[in-house]
């Protein structure tokens, strides 16, 4: 019986290997194209062995108007949309965490309720009332923007965040004469450190693949992050280098692979945005 | 707690948060809500007038909208309530059993296109559908069919194109909720000779039916707001056939200037997200 068991388990994993290995190649696929496609010479839509290897469609796009501005221009968007939500997000979690409060619930409830809901939805009217008010077109705009509709699951995350580290020890520091404020920053929030890495790196990611905010409340083509550039610049060509389309969406994917890879590192296994989020 | 003042000065952090979230949230869906119910236009218009509901009865008998109406449904139940969905399940469960370097390598592959940004994730698939694209190629090899996916199934090419997006997050709640069951109790069902799908459907189904609720909810509402993947991919097109609510609706918006159609369509597709917000909320009630 324990053989037939042990055997049977043998066989199990086997199989199981095999069919994650078949996902695996299917789900490699797009992403060995445009790896491969990057350093062909003749990058065509197809994956293929390249003609030689290159660094060609690289130096073709790392240019002023096709890289630079974009990126420094996502860099300013998501870095100030990020830093934005993170601050808002810690000092309101911090007395829905620690004080209780009749209102606590209604708003809790209410944030988890706007974390739902589909912001392409409301692009629409944000872009009519942002003609009116004159925030069309600004950085300040969009960075504002970007960080409130990325408010609510950071506000709920850093609250589950926060619950787990445990009150005793602001106690002392409220004893000894800490205010609230400082206890926030010197207690909790370096307690909750790997917490606070992933509101950060979640919120940053989020906006830097994000394409229809900046799309929609950004007009002027210097302004634009490269979400939105990669497509103007590459869709209005007739004729699509596709080699350096996949050089340039390299160049864009690295950071938020990097970012998420470093934290799912320290988080042991990243799957703690999974647990955070679960029912 | 009974002294105001000190309860108003534990309630401060929380104000930029609510001021943001007020401006910029709740305002603009309030004046969703008010405009959906005008005729506002983009250019040449002094003023809008209310036209009650005129915007709505328009929408249910434009055969365009309906159309979005019925791909958005075929987009949200082939790439989220199955395709994501179930491979998720099947992937999480599948790790469960294989060995560590496999796993490891399978889940980096597959959160890897979840982390990507989404326009890039548009080409890479464009590319792979396209007619001279990878997937033709392969069919080429295994001698079968090929054809112009973009041009013949648009809806079903970016259907798997969101599912290759967006199984990660299945794939990552499901493995958190697998690692929760007790291993005696699939292990007791085994040794009594319950078979695979037996298994499955009495004990690991029911043990997870909770992540499976909160899962399908989230997949769900973000499949219903996908833009950029079609944008990229199609257009909407060829025609409309791959025109989704959120294309159709910036269509309306500003291609056809019509603000206060679009709007009403954009409300439209608030409302149902916001059932299943509420839906989702029940689900959690329990942790608030």
């Amino acid at each position: 019986m324990a053989s037939t068991l042990a055997t049977r388990r043998t066989g199990r994993r086997l199989a199981a290997d095999t069919g994650l290995l078949v996902a695996a190649a299917a789900f490699a696929l797009p992403l060995v194209w445009v790896i491969l496609s990057s350093v062909d010479p003749q990058a065509d839509l197809r994956v293929k062995a390249p003609d030689g290897i290159t660094l060609d469609n690289f130096d073709a796009v790392l240019k002023p108007d096709i890289t630079f501005t974009p990126l420094l221009n996502s860099l300013i968007l998501c870095g100030g949309g990020t830093l934005l939500t993170v601050v808002c997000a810690a000092l309101a979690a911090y007395p829905l965490s620690r004080f209780r409060s009749r209102l606590n619930r209604p708003f809790l409830l209410t944030i988890l309720f706007a974390t739902s809901l589909p912001i392409t939805a409301i692009m629409v009217p944000v872009y009519a009332l942002f003609v009116q008010v004159d925030l069309i077109d600004t950085m300040q705009g969009t960075i504002l923007f970007f960080a409130a509709s990325q408010l609510p699951f950071s506000i709920w995350l850093m609250k589950n965040f926060m619950d787990g580290v445990p009150k005793e020890l602001e106690e002392a520091a409220w004893t000894d004469g800490a205010s609230p404020m400082q206890s926030l920053v010197r207690i909790v929030l370096p307690l909750m450190g790997p917490g606070v890495a992933v509101v950060t790196v979640f919120s940053f990611v989020m906006m830097w693949g994000n394409f229809f905010v900046p799309f929609m409340l950004l007009l002027t083509p210097d302004q634009m992050p490269a979400s939105v550039s990669i497509n103007e610049f590459f869709g209005n060509r007739g004729m699509v280098a596709y080699g350096q389309l996949a050089a340039f969406s390299v160049i864009y994917s690295t950071p938020v692979i990097l970012l998420y890879v470093l934290v799912a590192r320290r988080l042991g296994g990243g799957f703690a945005l999974g647990g955070a989020v679960k029912g | 707690m009974s002294d105001p003042r000190r309860s108003l000065a534990r309630a401060l952090p929380v104000a930029p948060a609510v001021v943001l979230l007020l401006l910029f949230l709740a305002g603009p869906i309030a004046y969703c809500a008010y405009i959906a119910f005008t005729d506002l236009q983009l250019t040449g218009q002094a003023h809008s007038s209310f036209v009650g509901f005129a915007n709505f009865r328009t929408a249910f008998g434009d055969e365009a909208f309906l159309n979005a109406v019925w791909l958005t449904l075929v987009f949200t139940v082939v790439s989220s309530l199955v395709g994501q969905n179930t491979l998720g399940l099947a992937l999480a469960a599948l790790m469960q059993r294989a060995s560590k370097p496999v796993r490891t390598l399978t889940g980096g592959v597959v959160i890897t296109a979840w982390v990507l940004p989404e326009v890039v994730a548009g080409f890479l698939l464009y590319a792979f559908f396209r007619k001279e694209g990878t997937l033709n190629a392969i069919l080429d090899a295994l001698h079968l069919p090929s054809q112009n996916w973009l041009y013949t199934l648009p809806i079903l090419a970016v259907s798997f194109a969101n599912v290759w997006r967006g199984t990660a997050f299945s794939m990552l709640v499901y493995s958190a909720a697998l690692n929760e069951i007790p291993k005696e109790i699939t292990e007791a069902a085994e040794v009594d000779g319950a078979g695979g799908p037996r298994r499955l459907w009495h004990i690991t189904l029911p043990m997870i039916r909770r992540s499976i609720g909160t899962n399908l909810m989230l997949n769900t509402l973000q499949t219903l707001s996908v833009f950029g993947l079609i944008w990229v991919m199609t257009r909407g097109g060829p025609g409309n056939k791959s025109q989704t609510l959120p294309l159709f609706m910036y269509e309306q918006a500003f291609q056809n200037s019509m603000i206060g159609y679009g709007t009403a369509v954009a409300l439209l597709l608030l409302l149902v997200g916001s059932v299943f917000s509420v839906m989702y909320m029940r689900l959690l009630r329990t942790e608030v």
